[in-house]
């Protein structure tokens, strides 16, 4: 079986950017020569390119072929999209190495999410006949997850102000990162809510970025980078697009369901309950099968959400704690669709 | 090579931005399940699904979730039901049921056991409560579409007292003034704030002042107007500003003959590309001036602009290109841009 480990990875600030297009080309060129610069590759490397991005959020067909440009894509490279998280990419890519047809893979996301009326957006993406109709916001939707919890005794709002606070901590130092900064529990209680039982902070912010991430084979691994992150299992897994009949409470991982135990997990909650749901899920709390793991210790994507760059920057930075030595084994999450509805697991590890 | 550029002072320039209103209907085939459940909804009543496991889904499946067949069944359910959890939202969005704050909930008909989303209109948050029961308050003109339950509205009925008539019974077929509701459109309405990029920004503000302004690959010297942003080639900034003639040659180009509405020039006329002389990539514009099919690969065009009072940050600004007269240009200079 090939191996494949994580050899390099790149973010932009996450922020409002007003002077960036939705073609994501003033966001990703800057984060492509900083990935190139640290593994000492040039674009002529690259066997395989995939990104992830949506035309809803752009507000226009094909917006990815324009981020095209931001490779320099001749002589004619190989090359493929999803319209989903470019977590997304990175299986595509994943798989494109393990079956033989490429060595060294690149694997980008981006989305300027602020460009539009992001929660109204988000509605597009549910049942076109049944629900869309009726434009349930994103935010909305999350809400009534989260109000399952509270009253099923899984967690409370002040809880879910712990899950904000202790990430808004984390981010303190991640340039990356949209918010941080130490906040007091009970301040975060006072604010209003947005969409009742959430309020603002329990809410990833609106924000603009990119990600990217370059994948390699075995030996080439090996050259790249000192402490590659060899991928042991990545896998996906969808729920019911009826929300109405899903579980919401239950976060359908399927088998091997938990991935043993890991230093760091990085977890793309992009609501404060989603963080607590996930944890359970993955077993990542003392005593569990995955634990006890640091969970997100960039702050998570509730101190910064890029759409569609978010969840592969969570498999980036864990990929980035294996490399960098400060975890021997991590977990990176990616979620897409309302209400975790699609989840993505990658699980990486050092080895000699 | 520069790859901050994007970041450097050298951006001096705001990049224009303009609001930008997306709307289009998407007209849909509902196929037979959600046929007969919209026509249904159009009659005031609520269908479900009975699946293999003898569970009932409303909204109705297409596809049993756990046999993949088609359901072998259609039950009427509720009207009436039960709210199983509610988010309250205080500032509603456009499109949305409900103009004023209102809860958003998961309710299970009576006779179901999954549930639908809807709106209900409670009046405030603290009116709401999971277990509550709520009603279908039903849309005056009905179509065959989730919108004709305008939203739910609170009711004061327990479960227990509803009538053994309602909840999971066989469908009775009402009359059939109207034919079947077999499609359903949805109107999407999406506003952006747009943003052009540094480059394009330059190009828009040189329009506005009668120029033409593109911009040079640092790594390969190519000059792309309107600006790429990047070098689609070298995916490294093209920050190098040039300024353009606003004469070149054309390359393609089509008859238009067809009529669509929001036309603005009246067929038969001709869109082509036209290569700007320095420039090497071709942009599309017009050519007017002349009969169609005098135009031709290889003709030189000279731009229209408007009256310099009407520039602004638009192509439109060139109001079309004309035939300068000059000798065609030779094949050599336009085959590498066919």
């Amino acid at each position: 079986v090939t191996e494949v480990a994580v050899v390099g990875f790149a973010q932009s600030p996450c922020r409002v950017r007003e002077d960036a297009t939705t073609g994501g080309v003033e966001m990703l060129v800057p984060i492509f020569a900083e990935v190139y610069a640290a593994t000492g590759l040039a674009k002529g490397d690259i066997g395989f390119w995939c990104s992830g991005s949506s035309d809803y959020l752009a507000g226009r067909a094909f917006s990815f072929v324009q981020a095209v440009d931001a490779i320099g894509a001749v002589p004619p490279i190989m090359e493929s999209h999803v319209e989903m998280d470019g977590a997304w990419a990175l299986y595509e890519a994943w798989v494109k190495i393990m079956s033989g047809e490429a060595e060294i893979a690149l694997a980008y996301g981006f989305g300027k999410s602020s460009g539009s009326e992001l929660r109204r957006v988000l509605a597009l993406q549910l049942d076109p006949c049944l629900v869309a109709p009726l434009w349930p916001d994103s935010v909305s939707v999350a809400a009534l997850q989260a109000r399952l919890g509270i009253e099923a005794g899984l967690w409370t709002e002040k809880d879910m102000a712990e899950v904000a606070a202790r990430c808004r901590s984390a981010a303190v130092g991640n340039p990356a990162a949209q918010v941080s900064g130490e906040v007091a529990i009970e301040d975060l209680l006072a604010r209003p809510y947005v969409a009742d039982p959430l309020r603002a902070h329990d809410c990833a912010p609106v924000g603009d970025g990119a990600a990217v991430v370059i994948l390699a084979s075995g030996a080439r691994a090996r050259e790249l980078c000192d402490r590659p992150a060899w991928i042991t299992s990545f896998w996906h897994r969808i729920e019911s697009g009826s929300l109405g009949s899903r579980d919401l409470l239950r976060v359908g991982l399927g088998p091997p369901g938990s991935p043993g135990p890991v230093d760091v997990a990085e977890l793309h909650a992009p609501f404060t309950h989603q963080e607590i749901l996930l944890r359970r899920a993955l077993g990542l709390g003392p005593g569990d099968a995955g634990g006890p793991a640091e969970v997100s210790p960039s702050g998570g994507a509730l101190c910064g959400n890029p759409m569609f760059a978010a969840g592969l920057a969570r498999i980036g930075s864990a990929a980035r704690a294996v490399m960098t030595g400060r975890a021997d084994r991590a977990l990176g999450h990616a979620t897409s669709g309302p209400a975790l509805q699609q989840n993505l697991v990658c699980v990486m590890e050092a080895r000699r | 090579v520069n790859y901050n550029t994007f970041y450097n002072e050298r951006v001096t320039d705001t990049p224009l931005t303009a609001p930008m209103e997306i709307a289009f209907d998407y007209t849909r085939s509902l196929g037979p399940v959600l046929g007969q459940f919209m026509t249904a909804l159009r009659e005031r009543r609520v269908l479900g699904a009975r699946g293999a496991d003898g569970t009932v889904h409303s909204p109705p499946f297409e596809y049993d979730p756990l046999t993949s067949l088609p359901p072998q069944e259609l039950v009427a359910v509720g009207p009436e039901g039960t709210v199983l959890t509610w988010s309250w939202l205080a500032e509603p969005l456009p499109g949305q049921p409900l103009d004023r704050p209102f809860g958003w909930a998961l309710i299970r008909l009576d006779g179901a056991d999954t549930a639908m989303l809807h709106a209900v209109d409670a009046g405030s948050a603290a009116a709401m409560r999971t277990g509550m029961r709520v009603r279908p308050r039903w849309a005056a003109e009905r179509v065959g579409s989730i919108r004709d339950i305008a939203c739910f509205e609170p009711c004061a009925e327990t479960p227990g007292a509803r009538p053994e008539a309602q909840g999971a019974g066989p469908v009775t077929q009402d009359p059939a003034t109207k034919p079947p509701v077999t499609m359903t459109v949805t109107p999407v309405r999406l506003r952006y704030q747009h943003t052009a990029s540094p480059g394009e920004s330059t190009y828009l503000r040189g329009l506005a002042d009668g120029r033409l302004i593109g911009q040079r690959c640092p790594a390969c010297g190519k000059v792309y107007i309107p600006s790429r942003g990047t070098c689609p080639v070298d995916g490294v900034p093209a920050d190098i500003v040039v300024e353009l003639p606003d004469t070149g040659t054309v390359t393609t180009f089509s008859i238009v003959n067809v009529a669509y509405p929001g036309q603005q020039v009246t067929p038969p006329y001709v869109a082509a590309a036209v290569l700007l002389d320095g420039a090497d990539i071709a942009f599309q514009h017009l050519i007017l001036g002349c009969e169609p099919g005098e135009v031709r690969i290889g003709m030189r065009v000279r731009a229209a602009w408007r009256p310099r009072d009407e520039g602004a940050t638009t192509v439109s600004t060139i109001s079309h290109f004309t035939p300068t007269g000059e000798p065609d240009a030779p094949y050599e200079t336009v085959a590498r841009f066919l």
